[in-house]
């Protein structure tokens, strides 16, 4: 029966060209735009680190002063170095890592290569094996090399080739600022989208190039990047802000907890060390900590631009439109041949088969419409791909996608068929037939 | 020619409660029509206020002579425990290029997104901060380089510049001498008053004395969000290059490359261990556009959409209105016969296209409001204007009218003989 109605439908087309090729081409658009917006926000709303995201947990602390204290407002985004040092101290995670963004120079020993400047992060050994991060070459690393405020670097794979060529470069030199680091391992490629351990830089945008012990990169007072919040003066501390007294609010700290029950013993750490602060006179506001997974710590920082979800919200509204001239166009189809139904009714097609024939043959406009959906989208994440923006090399169609775009399609216009092809059904053979 | 005219002025009336009893009768198709106009008219209202929020963003005005500065970013390689001394000499060998007006030095600049902000108090130990607002470090030829006028009030004298090695310096004494504001500023700070002469508190324990305002400053980022755009205030404090790595230049627009190409040069011979970060090395037209880049996108995105929404939902009215004339063939035919002009025969497919329009757009504005709301809890819009509801409106009505008339005058073209034939 299936084939039967097919077949009728593409006699349909072939009488209609005009209006079939009309309801194909809204569709198609309607699709071609929900699907690429769809895709960019998947892109960016997708979880960065699938391995471990449900065991990361990002801390806040609530260090600051009375002033400007606003009763049940979130806390610091970030915590203070004195803070950060200490919790690692502690060790009461699984695994934790304290960090901040950072740029220096680096100046390749190949000759005849100018010396450029590259994005850094200091931080602290677990974060290698705590973010999964993939080594090429080498490893991490250790804490022992933290205490020592050694000259270790772990550089990504991009740095690697570009100075060595893409070889094993474990052992070498590399000059970072004014002072030479010894390679210990080299990452492969690892992009997590969203870039989640720091909301500070670029969001979408690519790995840093170099990962360098924190303590080493205070000593040598390289420059970091990112936010710093401060409520007051550093004081006579030396290094300024960005000293260990200092009140400024300006790293990064994830630890990995394994159980639900670690989870919330850790939460309770935290309220007790908020509440030792405040006892010693270092905090002055209510103890008021936060511990958000990776996903919650992106919710939180309303991650997705807001660009992004309006297009979305665009593209399936001029979808909606579609489908509406989608159903008119197709009751106009059906109702046309209102004589050819009442003669199949006539000739014993029940109505629930005139309903069916109907809605295969709005199926089938709906598969085509995909399919030109699909060109459209492609195109469409072409065109988002030559945009500025730095998420934008990362739209491509993925398989489950793809799949989406043709269930959203023949989807749609089932359901947009539905309405005429219920009109349809009810034509009266009768009166159909007499006024021929 | 004459009597028609006549016949037109009986139409009007005449025609309403055909169209009406008609559209009655056909309720899915005529429901169909009027949603798919609404929906169109609430999108195109919401897409056209956009539309204008990005336009009124992207031509915000800057102070800044934008197509006669150009800047220059570079970074030292470890740290430099001589960049004041080479700060100045850059400056001299700067202002001694053929073709610099001037040249300066800051912490920031407008349309890259890097900002130094603080907070605005009133009073010493105020409670909750009055306003943030964003920090420019100034040297003497800040302004003569940008180029933001003095409205009210001077310019920094000579002896109020301090030096940001003395401020930043461990439990230092050092205290802001002098302010200069821009004029949003100080609206908000001193509504209704005169703002030079008074004093804030931000940066240390001393009350900081406002001794000029400017009429345009523009935020390099935009926190604060809109309202907050110009909240800009200029320090007299001499920074070093390392602090951020900018040096300005104005020259005459024709000059920008030449002066852009030679102070690159002149810097990398005026000081070694330092490098040119040529991405960032640009004119402020190149920043402001680079820094307005997705607005303009989004723009070109939304009328995109309009017109694509609009030639849809034109096509569904062809679509619809041929079907109707089409069903209709006979009785328009009997109509003709019985002496209906063809002017008749179109106008009634015109009005019957603008009574479904009507009552589209009227639910399309209701619509409009109910997604502006929506957009407003969402992305922090403001309230639609009524304005958008017009412009929609009469785009709705223009396009309902234009994609009727094809087929409308097919139905014109119907001969009265028809009514004799069977179809």
């Amino acid at each position: 029966m299936f084939t039967y109605y097919l077949n009728l439908a593409l006699r349909s087309f072939r009488r209609n060209k005009a209006l079939t090729a009309l309801m194909v081409l809204a569709i198609a658009l309607g699709i071609g735009a929900s699907m690429t917006t769809l895709t960019v926000f998947h892109i960016l709303s997708g979880d960065p680190v699938p391995t471990r995201s449900g065991e990361l947990f990002y801390v806040q602390l609530d260090p600051e002063g009375m002033t400007g204290y606003t009763p049940g407002e979130e806390p610091a985004e970030q915590v203070t170095r004195f803070d950060a040092q200490t919790l690692l101290r502690e060790k009461r995670g699984d695994r934790q890592a304290m960090m901040t963004g950072g740029s220096l120079a680096i100046t390749p020993q190949k000759q005849g290569m100018s010396p450029f400047y590259g994005d850094a992060r200091y931080t602290t050994a677990d974060i290698f094996p705590m973010f999964d991060m993939p080594f090429l070459y080498g490893g991490g690393w250790s804490a022992t090399e933290d205490e020592r405020h050694a000259r270790v670097a772990v550089i990504a794979k991009a740095l690697n080739d570009k100075l060595f060529g893409g070889a094993d470069s474990v052992g070498r030199t590399v000059r970072l600022d004014s002072d030479d680091f010894r390679i210990v391992g080299v990452l492969d490629q690892w992009r997590p989208t969203p870039r989640f351990y720091d909301m500070n830089s670029d969001r979408f945008g690519e790995l840093e190039q170099v990962f360098v012990p924190f303590s080493t990169s205070r000593d040598l007072k390289m420059s970091r990047n990112g936010s710093m919040d401060c409520w007051g003066d550093a004081g006579s501390d030396p290094e300024g802000a960005a000293g260990v007294n200092a009140p400024c609010v300006w790293i990064q700290y994830w630890v990995q907890l394994g159980t639900p029950a670690k989870v919330d013993a850790y939460r309770r750490y935290l309220v007790n060390y908020s509440d030792q602060q405040r006892s010693s006179g270092r905090y002055e506001r209510p103890t008021n900590v936060r511990l958000r997974s990776v996903m919650e710590w992106l919710d939180y920082n309303k991650v997705v631009p807001s660009d992004v979800r309006l297009q979305v919200w665009l593209a399936f509204g001029f979808l909606a439109v579609c489908l509406l001239n989608t159903v008119g166009l197709l009751l106009a189809k059906f109702l046309r041949r209102s004589g050819e139904v009442g003669v199949r009714r006539a000739l014993g097609a029940s109505r629930r088969e005139i309903f069916m024939q109907c809605l295969v043959e709005a199926g089938v406009v709906g598969m085509a419409g995909g399919i030109v959906g699909l060109a459209l989208a492609w195109l469409g994440l072409w065109a988002v791909r030559q945009q500025p923006a730095s998420y934008a090399e990362l739209a491509h169609l993925d398989p489950l996608m793809l799949l989406t775009t043709f269930v959203l399609a023949v989807g749609a216009s089932l359901l947009a068929g539905v309405i005429p092809a219920w009109q349809a059904m009810q034509v009266t053979p009768a009166i159909q037939l007499k006024s021929q | 020619m004459g009597r028609s005219y006549e016949n037109r002025n009986e139409d009007s009336t005449m025609e309403l409660r055909p169209i009406l009893s008609t559209l009655l009768r056909h309720k899915t198709a005529a429901a169909l029509i009027v949603l798919e106009i609404a929906l169109s008219c609430a999108i195109v209202c919401n897409a056209l206020f956009l539309i204008g929020n990005r336009i009124e963003r992207i031509n915000l005005v800057s102070g800044v002579a934008e197509n006669e500065v150009v800047r220059v970013q570079l970074t030292g390689i470890g740290k430099d425990d001589n960049a004041d001394a080479l700060t100045r000499s850059d400056l001299a060998t700067l202002r001694g290029l053929p073709g610099v007006k001037a040249a300066t030095v800051t912490n920031q600049v407008p349309f890259v997104n890097s900002s130094w902000n603080t907070s605005v108090n009133m009073t010493k130990d105020q409670k909750q901060p009055t306003l943030g607002a964003t920090v420019y470090m100034a040297d003497s030829q800040f302004l003569d380089t940008l180029g933001p006028k003095i409205v009210a009030g001077r310019q920094f004298a000579p002896d109020e510049f301090i030096e940001w090695a003395a401020l930043d310096a461990p439990d230092s004494k050092v205290s802001i001498p002098s302010v200069i504001i821009t004029r949003s500023l100080a609206d908000k700070l001193f509504p209704g008053q005169d703002a030079v002469g008074r004093s804030f508190y931000s940066w240390g324990d001393d009350p900081i004395r406002i001794v000029g305002v400017v009429d345009h400053l523009v935020r390099p980022s935009d926190q604060g969000g809109p309202a907050a755009h110009e909240y800009s205030m200029v320090f007299p404090i001499n920074v070093p290059y390392s602090l951020g790595g900018n040096y300005l230049l104005r020259t005459e627009p024709g000059r920008r490359a030449e002066v852009l190409k030679a102070a690159v040069a002149a810097l990398e011979r005026n000081g070694p261990n330092r490098i040119i970060l040529t991405d960032n090395t640009k004119t402020m037209e190149e920043l402001r556009s680079a820094y307005y880049r997705a607005d303009r996108a989004m723009v070109w995105l939304l009328v995109a959409v309009i017109v694509a929404l609009l030639v849809v939902t034109a096509l569904g009215i062809v679509g619809l209105a041929s079907f109707w004339v089409q069903q209709r063939t006979k009785q328009i035919g009997v109509r003709r016969a019985l002496g209906a002009t063809k002017g008749q025969i179109l106008r009634y497919f015109q009005t019957e296209n603008f009574l479904l329009a009507t009552v589209g757009i009227a639910l399309g504005m209701l619509l409009a409001f109910g997604i502006n709301q929506m957009l407003m809890g969402k992305y922090e819009l403001p309230r639609l204007p009524l304005v958008y509801l017009p412009i929609g409106a009469v785009a709705l009505w223009l396009l309902g009218q234009f994609a009727v008339f094809w087929p409308a005058r097919r139905a014109a073209a119907v001969p009265p003989a028809v009514a004799t034939r069977s179809v």
